[in-house]
């Protein structure tokens, strides 16, 4: 499948910045069944993008601006071609081995009712790989995904499984929270689905099966990741994977940025129509 | 040097330059409450205080309206009350965090005045106190501001830290007496019946005295005490080391001194030289002329004005 | 517990050489003296305003740590020695690191566990494959040293992140140059005032792109952290600016500090905050410590940070239980300095000893440090020891145990007159690019009240002035 894909992501400084600097994973890897054909990036205002690779690999891009800043908005576009492997996903950038992915982190920690979720799937279930598939079910079914709000962060796991509903970020660190109770590698991903309606941007987990190696799970969709999943960024968790961050400093106060994430709208490659609209290049408002 | 460094010398220098301010008005206070009514003394000294503070709003918050002001509460408020951040108690409190902060830039004497005064003032109790106790404790307070002064005047490299000091100091002690003059000549001013008598007298003698120009008065005028006159030697002129003028002549001639050291002059500069220009070319004819109060607003308004030109060329 | 090894005196009652000329001046000085000069030097030191915090202590806001007017006394030959080892400890430990965040190798040998790397809260991912500065990671060390005979000395702990306490051993001997001029003309004493001009040195070397006259830095959390007073001390002493994190702003990869005159390049940070609070963009999101951006500068081969990000992967307890084999596995050879033997509670036969004797044994936790969330198991009752054990059962993996050493004593100005101690000692290793630096001495940290063992001063323990004698 060929997906388009376009982010704009709006960040507000309330007051006026002086100074901000902001950090963007928002750039995709190729690896097996996943090409990428194209991809830009454009930041309003002016500014001097630099790339760096963080420590998973993932692409990463720094910039600072400065002058009396009230938003900065970015939009990445491109075109991806991708074809369906059951999930596993196979020669990306790894840089640790999968144990890595065994630490905590305060948004993956599990508490005692996903320890006990964990510990009756893995009553139920013993084979490694249906073991991760009855997780991800029983999280689909025991925790309702909800979209995510423009402005907020992606809660802890527990808060998120004790309310019984999350956004696909929550649900991803219920399962990877879950995951490392079990002593099974797990991680979260951020990227799109192009069959998702309205907003694409979304977050799932992967977790590392012997023999098999690293296999995406959606719990909120419930399936692992087809020809439609683009894959971003992966991390220990929601924040590492965050698509972007940034700080405003308004003299001596950091200012407190809203995300005004607005949908991707990806659409199956032959539309070439919806192409002329946003052209690239400096945008000036 | 660190704009964040300079900011905290420049609060710095005005925090103990406020604590003597303040200790000087509850000085002058208790010295009419004490005064006859027929000798100047009135009841209503230490609302005049609250007033000359520019704490009215704080008082009224905690004490009710300014006419409940007595002695007890007055005191307690512009001395020692942890919720007014212009006590005098708050005013060493600011003045040592930002020493703290700048130890490096602070030669020893200097931090040794101000930790000193600072753990002597926990010495001194919270709130009642006798009349000497309290008289000790203003003693105290205009000491520790001339100690410290002193030390920065004979300790301190003159480059832009020293600077920056004094352009604090001068500009809180512009803001002081011109604070003084006008809440004082606003009590003053229905009494106009009275100018020449002894009334009159001891009143604006307590000007003089809360701005320790008593004496210096009768050196440069050799005149019995005139509402003018006063006013002429606050305002205008530039032997008295209180005077707007002089404060400004300092204002002037440090942001000068900076502006040089840096090579770049900017809106500060410009701000104070002609505030100073003013000071200068007016007479004090033409201020009474076009009212005092006017003329004293307007310059607390600018002086105002040039603190936010200098945070916004130096110290953010 | 055995005798504690008294520094000063003998078993028979003799007085050891080193200590004869201090011991002769002890007897003849009038106790009244004694506690005259040691009332000056706590006023001193009050005035000038060398104060600490203490956590979780209310109104305790500043406060004085106490200060022993006995000097302790280390020869020439023991200090030689210590030296030696000390500057093999901090070469291994700046080899692991760089190890561990690149080829890690020591992990592949099955030296060290892969969880005492990978599951390390300390462990920074960010740093993996990440270049620093000549390969060095440490630049400034406190190794903590405890004595308990002629001949042993113990790491007892390497700090690797941002030791503390050099201000006290600098101030220390200051106050004695002054209250006890005689006692100094009696004994050639090691001078430690070169400190400051080491580490700006040391710092000066570690710059990036080489840059001729680097532009140095101290970063400090701000004038509430409990070490305020030594970072403005070292700021002064060093000639640098003391910056927080809100005077640094990031600029394209570059970091400014706010001046007066505008913005002005900074090259090397000694910053003295902790890896979590460095940049709320790479770390905590919720830091105002930190300055944005200061990792993706760091990151760039824009600026260096001493001690560098990660370091931490290197000095907790569980690790520390290691270092005689990553000295061996780096360096090729046998430790200087011996390790006190530790049982890590993480494997099952070590904790089932450690749950038999915990009366006998002390139990620290693996990332404690202050003296906090330990047990000294012979100066515990039953119902602590009790609490303890069910601590340790629920999460062996964080503790780690040790004998309990008779840590050597020092005479020390008590209430009561002059008596003996315990003491430990922290010496501070400098690495730069060109040579490794150590000041003679340290600071001898003394636990004031009798018969204790905790040093620490969070938890009441004093500090002394150290003597390393010149012949």
């Amino acid at each position: 499948m060929r997906v388009r894909v376009r982010h704009e992501i709006t960040h507000r400084f309330e007051p006026v910045a002086r100074h901000a600097i902001a950090t963007l994973r928002l750039t995709p890897r190729s690896h097996v069944g996943q090409h990428v054909l194209r991809w830009a990036l454009d930041v309003t205002p002016d500014c001097r993008l630099m790339a760096e690779e963080d420590a998973f690999g993932n692409i990463v891009h720094t910039f600072s601006v400065e002058g009396a800043i009230d938003a900065i908005t970015v939009i990445a576009e491109g075109d991806v071609d991708t074809q369906d492997t059951t999930g596993v996903v196979a020669g990306g950038a790894e840089r640790f081995p999968p144990s890595l992915f065994l630490r905590q982190t305060s948004l993956a920690e599990p508490d005692a009712a996903i320890a006990a979720l964990a510990a009756r799937i893995a009553k139920d279930v013993s084979e490694p790989l249906g073991r991760l598939h009855a997780l991800m079910v029983a999280i689909h079914k025991g925790v309702a995904e909800v979209p995510a709000a423009p402005d907020a962060a992606a809660a802890p796991a527990a808060k998120a499984l004790a309310a019984g509903k999350g956004t696909s970020a929550e649900l991803a660190h219920v399962f990877v929270s879950a995951a490392r109770a079990l002593r099974v590698p797990a991680r979260q991903v951020s990227g799109y689905a192009a069959l998702e309606a309205p907003a694409a941007f979304r977050e799932w987990a992967e977790a590392h099966v012997p023999g098999i190696g690293w296999v995406g799970f959606d719990c909120g969709r419930n399936l692992c990741p087809t020809d439609d999943y683009v894959r971003l960024a992966a991390g220990l968790d929601s924040q590492a994977v965050a698509p972007m961050l940034s700080t405003g400093s308004i003299a001596r106060n950091t200012a407190v940025a809203r995300d005004f994430f607005q949908a991707a709208r990806p659409g199956q490659g032959q539309q070439q129509g919806q192409r002329q609209q946003q052209g690239r290049g400096q945008r000036q408002e | 040097m660190l704009s964040r460094t300079a900011d905290n010398l420049y609060w710095l220098s005005r925090y103990v330059e406020r604590a003597d301010c303040l200790a000087r008005i509850l000085d002058v206070a208790q010295r009419l409450a004490y005064t006859p009514v027929t000798y100047g003394g009135s009841t209503n000294e230490w609302s005049s205080a609250v007033l000359t503070a520019g704490c009215v709003e704080g008082f009224v918050a905690r004490h009710g309206p300014v006419e409940n002001a007595t002695e007890e509460n007055v005191v307690s408020f512009l001395a020692f009350d942890p919720e007014n951040s212009s006590s005098i108690r708050n005013c060493f409190e600011v003045a040592r965090t930002n020493a703290r902060s700048v130890r490096t830039a602070l030669t020893s004497e200097m931090w040794d005045v101000i930790n000193s005064a600072w753990i002597e003032l926990r010495a001194f109790p919270d709130k009642v106190m006798t009349r000497e106790e309290l008289a000790r404790f203003l003693a105290f307070v205009k000491e520790t501001s001339l100690r410290f002064d002193g030390a920065t005047f004979r300790t301190m490299l003159r480059n832009d830290a020293y600077w920056f000091s004094r352009v604090g100091a001068h500009v809180e002690r512009a803001d002081n007496t011109a604070r003084i003059l006008d809440v004082k000549y606003h009590v003053l001013l229905p009494e106009k019946e009275h100018v020449g008598g002894p009334l009159d007298y001891f009143q604006w003698a307590s000007i003089l005295r809360s701005v320790s120009a008593l004496t210096a008065f009768h050196w440069v005028y050799r005149d019995s005490v005139k509402p003018w006159l006063v006013a002429d030697l606050l305002i205008l002129n530039r032997q008295m080391p209180r005077s707007l003028a002089a404060c400004y002549d300092n204002v002037s001639r440090s942001l000068d001194d900076i502006g040089g050291a840096y090579g770049r002059q900017g809106p500060a500069q410009r701000l104070a030289r002609s505030t100073l220009a003013k000071l200068s070319n007016h007479s004090i004819e033409d201020i009474f002329q076009a009212g005092l109060h006017e003329f004293i607003s307007d310059f607390i308004l600018n002086n105002y004005k040039l603190g936010n030109e200098i945070t916004e060329q130096y110290l953010t | 517990m055995a005798r504690a090894f008294d520094e000063m005196s003998s078993d028979d009652g003799s007085v050891r050489k080193a200590y004869e000329t201090l011991n002769r001046w002890l007897t003849n000085v009038p106790h009244d003296v004694l506690d005259h000069r040691r009332k000056e030097a706590e006023f001193i030191f009050r005035r000038i305003g060398i104060t600490f915090a203490v956590y979780g202590e209310q109104n305790a806001q500043e406060r004085l740590i106490p200060f022993d007017i006995v000097p302790r006394i280390i020869t020439k030959d023991e200090w030689t020695r210590l030296a030696k080892g000390l500057e093999q400890r901090v070469k291994a430990l700046n080899l692991y690191i760089k190890d561990v965040y690149s080829k890690r190798e020591v992990l592949r040998a099955g030296i060290v566990p892969e969880e005492l790397v990978y599951q390390n809260p300390a462990f920074r991912p960010e740093m993996n494959g990440q270049a620093v500065p000549h390969d060095l990671y440490v630049h400034i060390a406190g190794i903590d040293i405890v004595r308990t005979d002629p001949d042993t000395f113990y790491v007892l702990e390497d700090n690797a992140r941002t030791p503390s306490g050099v201000s006290y051993m600098l101030e220390n001997r200051e106050i004695m140059l002054r209250l006890f001029p005689e006692l100094f003309s009696l004994h050639r004493v090691a001078p430690v005032e070169n400190y400051a001009d080491d580490l700006l040195a040391t710092l000066r070397s570690l710059s990036p792109n080489g840059a001729h006259e680097p532009n140095v830095a101290i970063l400090t959390p701000g004038i509430y952290n409990s070490a305020y007073y030594e970072h403005s001390f070292l700021a002064d002493k060093l000639g640098v600016d003391l910056v927080e994190g809100r005077d640094l702003f990031v600029k394209d990869n570059i970091v400014y500090m706010r001046t007066t005159e505008g913005p002005k390049r900074v090259d090397v940070i000694y910053r003295r905050l902790d890896d979590d609070f460095l940049d709320p963009l790479a770390f905590r999101p919720d830091s105002v410590l930190g300055v944005p951006g200061l990792m993706s500068a760091y990151k760039a081969g824009n600026v260096t940070l001493t001690n560098a990000v990660g370091t931490g992967v290197a000095d907790d307890k569980a690790v520390y239980s290691y270092m005689p084999e990553i000295i061996k596995f780096y360096l090729g050879e046998e430790p200087l300095l011996a390790n006190v033997p530790t049982w890590r509670c993480r494997e099952p036969d070590h904790l089932k000893y450690v749950l038999e004797h915990l009366e006998e044994l002390v139990v620290k936790e693996v990332h404690g440090s202050g003296g906090y969330g330990m047990l000294v198991g012979p100066k515990s009752d039953k119902a602590q020891i009790e609490a303890f054990r069910a601590k340790l059962k629920h999460d062996p993996a964080n503790f780690i145990a040790q004998p309990t050493l008779a840590l050597s004593t020092c005479p020390t100005l008590v209430d009561e007159g002059v008596a003996p101690r315990h003491v430990d000692l922290r010496p501070f290793v400098l690495s730069g690019s060109d040579k490794v630096r150590i000041v003679p001495g340290g600071l001898t940290r003394v636990a004031m009240k009798e018969g204790s063992l905790v040093v620490n001063s969070s938890q009441g323990g004093g500090t002394k002035d150290t003597w390393v004698l010149d012949a």
